[in-house]
């Protein structure tokens, strides 16, 4: 078992959600694993990809497997953006036969933060605390690129006090799409409120999620609508004592 | 973005009935599917995705083969075939077969592939009555409007405005229960069926080791159309082919499934040639007719990755399933296909300026891959579409600003110090929101993504400190 | 013109000369459970009512026949099963129609039209009719009711014995189609009617 994890904690994490970040951190580092932080990372590139720009993601691709290429394990509190390693990386060095062996070697050395914990870790029960109702919603990458569905679900049925209630549908998409959200802000927030009734339908106070871009579109909706109801990431649950 | 596009959405979104009605019925549609592909109600359901995919890809990659073989099978028994490059071609061989017969009035039956050549207008404007029979797309037809959805072609419509066109179009007194409303088509296109001189179908499926052609339906206006008339023209696409008759064991079981959540369509027709009256068949069509078209097809071939839209059997379950269109509806989209496989034929077939916009109103969240009987990649597809998009000659001067946004993003995150700077100054300059999230930014930051976001979001307020900050003081 | 130009397109696109012999299909897959009469018997009653359509097995299909079109005009397929068991000989049933036009004119009337079937699926409740002497397009189609009187040993499992039986269809008939309950649409709010077009009414009766 690798005993020293690297972070990576995506761009967005570093700069609007650190406190998921240091959650992330804190749950990982109660396990016995040592924790590092390497410094020069920043984006993986999904932005540039999924808005069409290839080359520019590629640069960045390139960068960020520069700054993991030392790690032997990485963890990411989003299954977004480990996606975007896992799955996406490939298809941007397609002709690069030599790169396309250096992200083979690193999708298999990288894991989103739930996967991670019952995969690599072989825990479920994290000794987390956290009294209250709760709902997950399902991140369309991590659900369905990373076939993540159980692993989230398995660890909060294992936090003291907190009971987990079901939205329905809780796969449907949360309405952000990256560009998606800016490029079309209606519909993505037509979408959104859709996904704010289910969350409603459930009577949960807290809604969480593996990925902190879907909780940002969901809280900014929520909080637009003066909604008690607040968002939380995995970690931040599993930190909690 | 085109202005039409944006308006179209816009409109939609706000009109409170019609977001119900699609909401509602694309969900009625969706949990049928569910239903019928569950592990304990059809446990082999992968196994039947994966062998349907390998059968289209096989037809695919072998496509002019088996398009020779279905045309000496159709010959064979008596049947026609007649090749099609667009859709002037096909007005050509309707209008002319129909002057030589002496035909006036045309039956057809539901057939997206006619949807794409326009027909109807084609064939009337010179002349010729041709009635849609499916009671969606004869709704349609009163409304001059185009199918909502590949599969419930009136699935916007509420059963007052049916009464009102019915009312207008039919000169009848008002009648608002869909009952009775579906018995008034019922008696009018019976007529109509009984005179008609030409039936046209489409084809769900090409048989190439039988020659025939596959209709499936719920109504029977496809084996009324098939039947009834003397001369019988399937009009199908050439991607439609698939290898051999004992195929359809898979693909039937995938295709209702997935369109309405049936196990089996109501009628499955296998129709190949005319009756043969020398077997001591009764009835049937004496003539027969397949319309072969390409209409753009063949433009997908060369791209390996991306023929895999020609796999598409026109089932409708991505549509259902994506959120972008249960919010922004069918009509929405720029051409005849709408949803998840719309966004990518629409712009394979007519070229990505048709819409530039399309690819990208999509939050490629994979629930249309998912579905997909025929496993087709469409969030895959939507990328690869997105790139071209950029590539464009188009796009260097209307993406202008975006281009230069992404080579700076490029820059910034493989620079870390600098990519930091840029983010402690992004949230010196940002208002502190009070620890809450904040709802409106002074005028100067007031604008592009941060104004679109801000239209019916608030925004996070920026953390005293980063990540990386945070963990260096550790 | 077309023929060819679209053929070049096509060959040029997926990369094969017109020469070149086709890549091996990928194997036919028909599997076909154990199921034994009895449990087809009932799966294709049950499968059949769930369609709202009626089911019943009876010895006597003729005597159920009668029942069901008392006082209805009725045109019955030429189906030697049909005369066997006495259904053609009933009051009011035309059969033995061998002219397209007049079987058309008769159907386009008709209440009922009453036929048997080359087969039946157990496990969608389908009926299987291939066009021939024996059986005609329309009589399934043009009444507003349909009756198929069924022996039970052409009962099969699905789809994947009727193509192992049938493997071209093609060969026995230009037209085989498999009903699978009443005509139905849902086009106008989605809300259910049977009889759109087709027939609104069906009964299947299992003989034997």
């Amino acid at each position: 078992m690798a005993k020293r994890v690297s972070l990576f904690v995506t761009c967005i994490v570093d700069q609007l959600f650190p406190q998921t970040g240091m959650a992330m951190a804190q749950v990982i580092e109660r396990l016995g694993y040592a924790v590092d932080f390497p410094p020069d990372q920043t984006c993986c590139g999904q932005p540039a990809f999924n808005s069409g720009y290839r080359s520019d993601a590629r640069t960045v691709a390139r960068h960020f497997l520069k700054t993991f290429e030392a790690s032997e394990c990485i963890v990411v509190p989003s299954g977004s953006c480990t996606s975007m390693v896992t799955h996406h990386y490939a298809e941007l060095f397609r002709k690069e036969p030599e790169t396309l062996a250096r992200v083979e070697a690193l999708a298999r050395r990288i894991f989103e933060f739930s996967t991670f914990l019952t995969e690599v870790a072989g825990v479920e029960d994290v000794g987390a605390s956290f009294p209250g109702t709760v709902t997950f919603h399902d991140g369309c990458h991590a659900l369905r690129e990373l076939g993540v569905k159980s692993a989230p679900r398995r660890l909060l049925a294992n936090v003291r006090g907190l009971e987990l209630r079901e939205m329905e549908p809780a796969e449907e998409c949360c309405g952000f799409g990256g560009t998606f959200s800016v490029k079309f802000p209606e519909l993505s927030t037509a979408m959104t409120r859709t996904k704010i009734e289910a969350i409603e339908r459930t009577g949960a106070r807290a809604v969480v999620s593996l990925d902190p871009s879907c909780l940002m579109q969901i809280q900014g909706a929520l909080s637009r609508a003066g909604s008690p109801i607040r968002t939380l990431h995995l970690a931040e649950v599993l930190a909690s004592r | 973005m085109s202005a039409e596009f944006d308006q179209k959405i816009r409109t939609t979104l706000a009109d409170a009935n019609l977001q119900l009605a699609i909401y509602t019925a694309t969900g009625r549609l969706k949990a049928a599917r569910i239903a019928t592909v569950a592990p304990d109600v059809l446990p082999d359901y992968q196994e039947l995705r994966t062998q349907a995919n390998a059968l289209k890809r096989h037809a695919i990659e072998n496509l002019d083969h088996y398009l020779e073989q279905f045309e000496a099978n159709v010959e064979a028994r008596g049947g026609h075939v007649v090749w099609c490059k667009d859709a002037t071609d096909v007005a050509d061989f309707v209008l002319s077969l129909a002057k030589e017969r002496g035909a006036h009035l045309i039956v057809k039956s539901k057939s997206m592939t006619t949807e794409e050549v326009d027909l109807n207008e084609r064939v009337e404007h010179h002349g010729l009555e041709s009635v849609e029979t499916d009671l969606g797309e004869y709704i349609m037809q009163l409304a001059h409007e185009r199918p909502y959805h590949i599969v419930a072609p009136a699935l916007h419509k509420t059963r007052y405005q049916v009464a009102d066109l019915f009312t207008e179009r039919l000169h009848i007194p008002r009648e608002t229960e869909p009952e009775k409303q579906t018995m008034i088509a019922r008696a009018t296109l019976r007529e109509k069926f009984l005179a008609a001189d030409i039936g046209i179908s489409g084809a769900n499926f090409l048989v190439a080791d039988s020659g025939a052609i596959v209709l499936v339906e719920n109504e029977g206006n496809a084996r009324l159309t098939t039947s009834a008339p003397k001369i019988h023209i399937a009009i199908a696409g050439i991607e439609k082919i698939i290898p051999r008759a004992q195929d359809l064991a898979v693909f039937l079981k995938l295709l209702a499934r997935s369109a309405t959540g049936q196990p089996l369509s109501v009628y499955t027709s296998f129709l190949s040639g005319p009756r043969r009256p020398e077997k001591g068949e009764i009835d049937g069509p004496e003539e027969f007719y397949v319309v072969l078209l390409d209409n753009g097809r063949t433009r997908l071939l060369p791209d390996r990755g991306k023929r895999q839209s020609l796999y598409c059997i026109r089932c409708g379950a991505c549509l259902n399933t994506c959120p972008v269109y249960r919010k922004i509806g069918g009509h929405s989209f720029p051409w005849v296909y709408s949803g998840p496989i719309g966004a990518i034929l629409t712009p394979q077939f007519m070229g990505i300026s048709h819409e530039p916009a399309l690819p990208f109103a999509s939050s490629l969240c994979g629930a249309c891959g998912e579905v997909c009987p025929v496993k087709i990649d469409i969030p895959k597809l939507l990328l690869e579409l997105r790139s071209d998009v950029k590539k464009s000659a188009a796009s260097e001067t209307a993406d202008r600003w975006e281009r230069l946004a992404f080579k700076a993003f490029a820059w910034l995150m493989t620079h870390p110090r600098m990519y930091e700077l840029a983010g402690r100054m992004a949230s010196a300059v940002a208002p502190s929101g009070d620890g809450g999230w904040i709802r409106t930014v002074p005028q100067a930051l007031n604008f592009g993504p941060m104004k679109a976001w801000l239209a019916g979001r608030d925004v996070p307020p920026p953390p005293a400190r980063s990540f990386r900050e945070m963990w260096r003081r550790r | 013109m077309s023929r060819e130009n679209i053929l070049h397109r096509v060959r040029t696109g997926i990369g094969r000369g017109a020469a070149d012999a086709p890549a091996p299909a990928p194997p036919v897959r028909l599997r076909i459970p154990e199921v034994n009469r009895e449990e087809r018997i009932a799966s294709l009653l049950a499968r059949v009512e769930a369609l709202a359509a009626m089911a019943v097995r009876s010895c006597d299909p003729a005597g159920v026949v009668a029942e069901l079109i008392e006082g209805k005009t009725v045109v019955a397929s030429n189906a030697p099963f049909l005369a066997e068991c006495g259904v053609t000989a009933l009051e009011g049933v035309r059969s033995g129609i061998t002219d397209g036009e007049e079987l058309r004119d008769l159907c386009a009337t008709a209440d009922c039209g009453i036929t048997s079937a080359d087969y039946a699926l157990a496990d969608t409740g389908s009926l299987v009719m291939i066009a021939g002497p024996r059986e005609a397009r329309l009589i399934s189609l043009l009444p507003p009711m349909h009756i198929a009187v069924v022996p039970a040993e052409r009962i099969l499992t699905g789809l994947d014995e009727l193509f192992t039986l049938v493997p071209n269809p093609a060969e026995v008939t230009s037209s085989m189609v498999i009903i699978t309950g009443p005509s139905r649409t849902a086009d106008i709010e989605q809300i259910l009617v049977r009889g759109v077009h087709g027939p609104g009414k069906l009964a299947v009766i299992v003989a034997g």
